[in-house]
C-alpha cells in the first residue's frame, strides 16, 4: 500500500491527517498534540507547511485561523550539556 | 473533502442550565460528570482551542505527596479517578504510575519529608522515605552523592494532559454537551445576586448557572460578577527533550532548587524548573530558564548532558495566597460556580474536583467529605482562616 508521510520524525501519514480532521482536531495545535507531528527533531520546519496546505483545502475555517503552530526555541535541538557548559567529556558530546 | 468546523461547533443555543467558562480539564471535567448525571443542557465555552490553557502546557504529574490534609484527599481520590477515566471515558490517557521521587539534601529538609510522610500515611497515601541506595535502585540516571535520603511514593505518576481534555470533551459530547472553542465570554449579566446572562464573541446565552473554570483568567471572568478574587497568574516555563528508551520511572521534583522532571510515554524528558517571575500572562520562552533547568539536571543527572532538547514552551500557574485550589460557591450570588486558583496543580487534582463540583451543583452530598470544600472556598481569605501549602515548586 502507497503511503505519503506528512512528517517524517515522528513517522506521520497523510492518512494520519485526515482520519484526525474527520474525529474532530481540525485547528494546528490540536492536529500536532494529537498526531505528535512537528514534535520531532525538526521541530516542524518539514510537515508545518504541508499541515497548513491540508487544513487549509480540507477545513472550512475563518482565514485568522489559519495560522502555523507556535514555533518554540531553540531553533536547532541542543544538548543539556551544551546549554549548561559542561566541557566536553566523553564521545558524542557537544562542543 | 470539504468539512466544516461549524459541523462540530455548531451555532450557540439562545439559553442554556448552565454555561462553563473554560474548555480545560476543569470546565470540560465538570461538563462531563454532570452530563454524566444526567444534568440538562449544559454548553462549555472555549476562547482558544480546547486545552489552550495551563492543562495542554503543564507537566502532567500526579502527586499525593502534600503537607496538607485536603491535598492529599484531593489527589489520592484524583489517582483512582485517573485509573478508571480511560475505560470510562473510552480514551487513553496515558497514565502510568512510576511514583514521586523527592530528594532531600539535609537532615533539615528529611525531616520535614519524614513529618509530611506520617501525615500522607494517616490519609492512606503510603509515601515512605527511602536511604540513598534505595534511591539509586528506583532511578539510577541520579547522582546520589549529595543526598542524605529521599521522600519516595510509588503510586504517583504522570498522565499525558490533552489526551484527558480528548477524552473529557468526547464523552462529554456523547452525552449531549455543547462544546464551542474560538469563543469568548465577553460579559455576565446578574441581577438581583443571581446570574442570568452570558454574553460572548458568537451571541448570548440566558443561563441562570455560570461555572467559572478560566484558569489563568478566572479573576478576569469572577470580576464580571463583581467577585474579587486572589489569585494572580505566573509564568512557569517548561521544556522537552528527544526520545529515548525507557530508563527513568518516577517523576523526580526537588524543593531545593525547583527543578521536577520525569519520562514521559514516548520518552522524552518532560521537566521544567521555578524561576523568579513577575505577576501577569507571558508565555514566551526565555533562555534564563533553559540554562538553569540544563545546569541543574546536569548536576543531577550527569548522563543526561548529551540529551538533546527539542524545545521549550510555558504556561500560566493561577497561583492563591495559600497555593491551594478555591472551590465551591460565592455567599450571597446565586448559579454562581468556581474551581480555580490550582497553583501549579490543577491537573492532578482536577478529576475529584470536577466530580465534587457536579454534586455541589446538583445540590447532592459532598462524596468525599463537606470539610474538604469548607476549607477550599473564597471565604478563607477574608477570615485568614488557611494552611498555606509548602510542598510547591515555583
Amino acid at each position: 500500500m502507497r503511503k505519503e508521510f506528512v512528517c517524517r520524525c515522528v513517522d506521520v501519514t497523510k492518512e494520519d491527517i485526515y482520519n484526525s480532521i474527520k474525529m474532530g482536531y481540525r485547528d494546528i495545535e490540536s492536529l500536532k498534540r494529537f498526531t505528535g507531528a512537528g514534535t520531532g527533531p525538526c521541530q516542524g520546519k518539514n510537515c508545518l507547511p504541508v499541515l497548513m496546505t491540508i487544513l487549509a483545502e480540507v477545513v472550512e475555517k475563518e482565514e485568522e485561523d489559519m495560522v502555523s503552530f507556535t514555533q518554540r526555541p531553540p531553533v536547532h535541538p541542543i544538548s543539556f550539556g551544551a546549554v549548561a557548559g559542561v566541557k566536553k567529556v566523553t564521545k558524542g558530546d557537544e562542543k | 473533502m470539504i468539512i466544516s468546523q461549524k459541523e462540530i461547533d455548531k451555532e450557540l443555543p439562545k439559553s442554556a442550565d448552565i454555561v462553563i467558562i473554560g474548555g480545560g480539564v476543569s470546565g470540560l471535567g465538570v461538563a462531563y460528570e454532570l452530563a454524566k448525571k444526567g444534568f440538562g443542557k449544559i454548553v462549555v465555552l472555549e476562547k482558544d482551542y480546547f486545552g489552550a490553557g495551563a492543562t495542554g502546557r503543564c507537566g502532567g504529574g500526579i502527586r499525593q505527596q502534600w503537607n496538607t490534609k485536603e491535598n492529599i484527599i484531593l489527589a489520592r481520590e484524583s489517582v483512582k479517578m485517573f485509573k478508571k477515566l480511560p475505560g470510562e471515558l473510552k480514551h487513553h490517557i496515558f497514565f502510568r504510575q512510576g511514583g514521586y521521587l523527592i530528594p532531600a539534601y539535609s537532615e533539615e529538609e528529611l525531616e520535614q519529608y519524614r513529618t509530611s510522610v506520617i501525615l500522607q500515611n494517616k490519609f492512606k497515601v503510603k509515601s515512605k522515605i527511602l536511604t540513598p541506595k534505595e534511591v539509586k535502585k528506583v532511578a539510577p540516571v541520579l547522582d546520589t552523592t549529595k543526598f542524605i535520603g529521599a521522600a519516595f511514593n510509588p503510586s504517583d505518576g504522570t498522565a499525558y494532559p490533552p489526551a484527558l481534555i480528548w477524552g473529557y470533551l468526547k464523552a462529554s459530547r456523547k452525552k449531549g454537551v455543547l462544546a464551542y472553542s474560538k469563543t469568548k465570554v465577553k460579559d455576565i449579566v446578574h441581577e438581583n445576586n443571581s446570574v442570568t446572562k452570558v454574553i460572548t464573541s458568537r451571541g448570548e446565552i440566558e443561563t441562570n448557572m455560570v461555572f467559572n473554570a478560566a484558569g489563568a483568567h478566572s479573576r478576569e471572568v469572577a470580576k464580571m460578577v463583581g467577585v474579587e478574587l486572589p489569585n494572580y497568574a505566573i509564568r512557569h516555563e517548561i521544556l522537552v527533550s528527544e526520545t529515548l528508551r525507557p530508563f527513568l520511572e518516577p517523576m523526580v521534583i526537588s524543593f531545593q532548587s525547583g527543578i521536577y522532571f520525569s519520562q514521559s510515554n514516548r520518552g522524552e524528558i518532560v521537566g521544567g524548573i521555578g524561576m523568579p517571575e513577575e505577576p501577569g500572562i507571558i508565555t514566551s520562552s526565555s533562555h534564563a530558564f533553559l540554562k538553569q533547568f540544563a545546569k541543574v539536571l546536569v548536576e543531577l543527572a550527569p548522563a543526561l548532558r548529551t540529551v538533546r532538547i527539542m524545545r521549550q514552551w510555558a504556561g500560566i500557574y493561577d497561583m492563591t495566597p495559600d497555593a491551594r485550589p478555591i472551590i465551591g460557591e460565592v455567599e450571597g450570588l446565586e448559579g454562581y460556580y468556581h474551581a480555580n486558583g490550582y497553583s501549579g496543580h490543577g491537573f492532578m487534582l482536577s478529576p475529584v474536583i470536577a466530580q465534587m463540583m457536579s454534586e455541589i451543583i446538583r445540590n447532592k452530598k459532598v462524596s468525599i467529605g463537606q470539610d474538604v470544600v469548607d476549607a477550599l472556598n473564597l471565604k478563607r481569605f477574608e477570615t485568614g482562616d488557611y494552611v498555606k501549602e509548602t510542598m510547591v515548586v515555583g
